[in-house]
């Protein structure tokens, strides 16, 4: 079993640098502060949404949940993820494509200009958008003479969520798509295959836990949003509020139990997000670890044999 | 472009095109919109508006407890990111996977639950108000919340940089006498200053545009705990489009700076990696 030669192989080497690391007791003391430090900063607030949310019991916890308000905020908050997603992840695939693919000059600018959303804070992505449709703004007069309404609205909202998560697709696919280089596709168009072929059969399977990472990264980020949303949005109860404005909204109205209710489930909702993705770096790794393990380098075998039995049980 | 080579790919025209369409449209063209909209206003008018008194203030705390989160980061995530490559121990990747969760989380949600960890009542509270640790509804809860933001960049920008450090240099200076403490000063550490830096820049950055779970940590009083973003909202709240136009440059150029550096520092980092 390779994987098994492989992992004896690492103990083994790990013995013999007893050079190069710190005495058990510096150790266990870095170890504790992290885990400490982690503990009480990550875990702690974590803990602390649900012991919150489920102070007054069970009952009180799905009370919230089932005023209309809060209903008609879980819904708009899927509906804008529903939108915003597919987007920004047909987007992704399109940007990744021509840049991972393809020489151009300029290159290195669009990817800097594609980062750009990621360093403009959101309440000034929300301000732009306000600028360029609000009533203030440069559409505003015709929109409102055309009875459209994007500030203020739903509109508003899917544009300022797409803007915040523009970036999360693409950039998780263009480092995989550089990665996997261009000779599968040009063997299958060599074979006649056309276009669209090439890409849902050789393509797109390369690429498709890096597209998933990217679209479960973006998703959290597009049902999480706040600081963009809270500017367009107008904040109108069961019409413009999503989940994480209803929490300021609860949380402005001294019902703190209502928001950390609905904070919960975006708690649950970030869970989620990071199961899915340690999943997917955990397949990852086990593909590119069997990739490598195909043909064991005879050396490494001899090493690993030689230095098992002074490696003892392990 | 005399060198390029024949590529058969199909979809160039076109997926670069509809990319620098959506670029435009989506990022570009508004954020152009803002310049321009400030570019009508005369300067002085743009000068009187984003430095006045209150503004001048709301920068200040900004960047101070943006830089004092970072520097919290860099000197916790270099520790985190030690512990979680170098050794073994029960726990570690449920940790490992943790370290994310900032990520994961919605700013809201964040600064929610460590306002009320930290408030009188609070799980930590409770122990630190006594001691005259006031971290809920002060400038201290900024700083918790920044560094709760911007503790996985550094974390994730060390991590394969430490994974990749060759064992045979630590050993050489092992060799050659020097003590695990100098070597991790005179040798590791230099070796790690860019990622470093560069997830410094990183944590910093996302920082100075942190909104959502600073409203509800803060207290928002102002010239006091009021931070720059926040001001933007008031502004537009009253209102005071140009006020409100007048901040938000002055954070974007800034935050464009640090982009130009962030990259600027990761092609440094790479090259010296290789």
């Amino acid at each position: 079993m390779p994987g098994y030669i492989t992992r004896k192989h690492r103990d083994a080497t790990s013995k013999s640098q007893r050079g190069t690391e710190e005495s058990p007791f510096v150790k266990w003391i870095l170890i504790t502060i992290a885990a400490l430090f982690l503990g009480v900063f990550l875990l702690l607030p974590l803990v602390n949404v649900f012991a919150q949310a489920l102070g007054k019991g069970w009952h009180a916890y799905f009370g919230v949940l089932r005023e209309p308000d809060t209903i008609a905020a879980i819904k708009l908050t899927l509906l804008v993820a529903a939108i915003t997603v597919p987007l920004n992840v047909f987007f992704g695939i399109t940007a990744a494509w021509c840049i991972a693919k393809f020489q151009f000059r300029g290159k290195s600018l669009l990817v800097t200009l594609i980062d750009l959303p990621f360093s403009v804070s959101p309440i000034v992505a929300g301000l732009i958008y306000i600028l360029m449709f609000g009533l203030q703004g440069y559409l505003g007069p015709w929109l409102y003479a055309h009875d459209i309404k994007i500030i203020f609205a739903v509109p508003g909202i899917v544009l300022a969520t797409v803007f915040i998560t523009f970036p999360f697709v693409a950039r998780e696919l263009i480092p995989v798509m550089e990665a996997t280089g261009r000779e599968q596709e040009e063997a299958a168009l060599t074979l006649g295959a056309s276009g669209w072929q090439t890409f849902w059969h050789v393509t797109l399977p390369s690429i498709k836990w890096g597209l998933l990472y990217g679209i479960i990264l973006c998703n959290a980020r597009a049902m999480g949003e706040f600081g963009a949303v809270s500017v367009v949005s107008g904040h109108i109860a069961g019409v413009t509020d999503t989940m994480p404005l209803r929490v300021e909204k609860l949380y402005n109205e001294y019902n703190a139990a209502g928001a950390f209710t609905v904070a919960s489930l975006l708690a649950v909702l970030a869970l989620i997000t990071l199961g899915i993705k340690t999943l997917l770096e955990w397949k990852q790794s086990r593909e590119f670890a069997r990739a490598q393990m195909v043909i064991p380098e005879p050396n490494e075998v001899e090493t690993c044999f030689i230095t098992r039995p002074a490696d003892g049980k392990t | 472009m005399a060198t390029k080579k024949f590529n058969p790919l199909p979809g160039f025209g076109l997926t670069l095109g509809y990319t620098l369409f959506y670029l435009s449209v989506i990022v570009l063209i508004p954020l152009a919109g803002l310049f321009l909209r400030v570019f009508e206003m005369s300067f002085a008018d743009f000068w009187r508006l984003a430095t006045t008194e209150r503004a001048l203030a709301a920068y200040k705390l900004t960047f101070g407890a943006s830089l004092i989160a970072a520097l919290a980061n860099v000197v916790f995530g270099t520790l985190v990111a030690w512990v979680l490559v170098r050794y073994q121990f029960p726990g570690k990747r449920f940790l490992d996977a943790l370290v994310d969760f900032p990520f994961a989380l919605p700013t809201a949600v964040a600064g929610l639950t460590l306002s009320n960890l930290f408030a009188a009542n609070g799980w930590l509270g409770e122990f630190l108000v006594p001691l005259g640790i006031k971290g809920s509804y002060s400038r201290l809860g900024i700083i918790i919340a920044l560094t709760f933001v911007g503790m996985p960049f550094i974390v994730r920008t060390l991590q394969p940089v430490l994974e990749e450090f060759e064992r045979e240099i630590e050993e050489a200076a092992a060799t050659l006498g020097a003590t695990r403490l100098r070597t991790f000063c005179q040798v590791i550490a230099p070796a790690l200053f860019p990622a470093t830096l560069t997830g410094f820049a990183l944590s910093f950055a996302r920082a100075i545009g942190e909104y959502g779970s600073i409203v509800f940590i803060a207290g928002n009083k102002a010239y006091e705990s009021e931070i720059a973003p926040l001001l933007i909202v008031i502004r537009l709240e009253e209102y005071n489009f140009e006020g409100a136009m007048a901040i938000a440059v002055v954070l974007l150029v800034f935050s464009f700076a640090l982009l130009i550096t962030i990259n600027l520092l990761e092609r440094w980092a790479s090259r010296f990696q290789h």
